[in-house]
């Protein structure tokens, strides 16, 4: 839903990030996207390369790079895991609705690569 | 040949804003200010319930008004006419408003002999709920005419929410398939800390509980 707001926020780390080490160029920023994160890779993806050519410079052509984490749930009380896309909040093995996520709307900035 | 390495970040975008948020938080808390960040879809009755929150409580507080809108001035207008100060914020696009926004709103704004400031966010049930703006209380509103299965489609905004206004009830004889018992049930197993009032803006029908509530919330916060 939120794409282009949280590229800009991507962008405005990643300048930050290239001002402390003295970088002048970035190659690629790896992200973390958690498969419940409510951001959607293909419209991020289609954000990012229009606001890196049209609002960063020293970022213009870098690629983003996206490692996706599954989902897991857990059940306290059968204490099992499960995949939170395929079931929800509900437990599929104790019908519990006591559970939570452990991961999984994760959305990270892992690492950048540049010169 | 450039050489170019990698460095590794590590940083999450929501762990960012919410560590922002919190300091912001803890500004307003210095200064005696309460942020009331009011959420809804668009057209569920934001600007004539802020209209009528402010004529009930601006001879006892001073009320300053932040509306957040992808454009236009329209609704800081029609705050403005009530007597108050008001800003519009535009988002240039953007859905939500973060934590960094509100504070270079406020700062714009200047809120040091504000009492209140409502943030009338960007009308919209699912980013403003992902994006803590460092306020002191978030309130929504749902309408009448939205229907009462909102809290089951847009979970995360009724999870955040301190309160919700249940809005336009003067209208629940011509919605009369909205079940007044069971959004309450829907939101309650959400958030059971949330407090829900029937209102209308229009009619006036129940503000006397989310007014009394709104005073209460204010007299703890500067005690």
């Amino acid at each position: 839903m939120h794409e282009l707001g949280v590229v800009f926020h991507v962008i405005r780390t990643v300048e930050e990030v290239a001002r402390e080490n003295a970088l002048t160029e970035i190659r690629s920023v790896t992200l973390e996207l958690g498969e419940v994160s409510a951001v959607i890779d293909t419209y991020l993806e289609n954000c990012w390369k229009w606001a890196v050519a049209n609002r960063t410079e020293i970022m213009k052509e870098a690629e983003l790079i996206i490692e996706k984490l599954p989902a897991v749930t857990y059940c306290g009380d059968c204490r099992k895991t499960y995949e939170t896309v395929a079931y929800g909040k509900i437990c599929p093995y104790c019908g519990s609705g006591h559970t939570w996520l452990l991961q999984g709307n994760e959305f990270t900035i892992k690492e950048i690569e540049g010169c | 040949m450039k050489e170019y390495k990698i460095i590794e970040v590590k940083r999450s975008v929501f762990a960012d804003n919410d560590a922002d948020a919190a300091r912001l938080r803890e500004e307003l808390k210095e200064e005696g200010t309460f942020l009331l960040n009011l959420m809804s879809s668009p057209g569920a009755g934001k600007t004539t319930l802020l209209k009528r929150t402010i004529a009930l409580l601006k001879d006892e507080l001073n009320i300053g008004v932040m509306e957040a809108d992808i454009d236009s001035e329209v609704d800081a207008q029609a705050i403005a006419a009530e007597g108050v100060r008001a800003i519009q914020i535009h988002t240039g696009g953007m859905c939500h408003l973060d934590a960094d926004m509100t504070r270079q709103g406020l700062k714009e704004f200047g809120t040091q002999d504000l009492d209140l400031v409502v943030l009338e966010n960007v009308g919209n049930l699912v980013c403003p709920a992902e994006f803590d703006t460092g306020s002191t209380k978030n309130a929504m509103i749902l309408s009448v005419p939205e229907g009462d299965d909102k809290p089951l489609k847009y979970p995360l905004m009724f999870t955040v929410c301190d309160v919700v206004l249940i809005n336009k009830c003067d209208t629940l004889g011509v919605f009369d398939d909205f079940d007044k018992d069971a959004v309450k049930e829907r939101i309650r197993k959400l958030n059971p800390n949330a407090e829900v009032f029937y209102v209308s803006a229009k009619t006036g029908e129940g503000f006397d509980g989310w007014i009394e509530w709104l005073r209460g919330q204010i007299q703890a916060y500067r005690q």
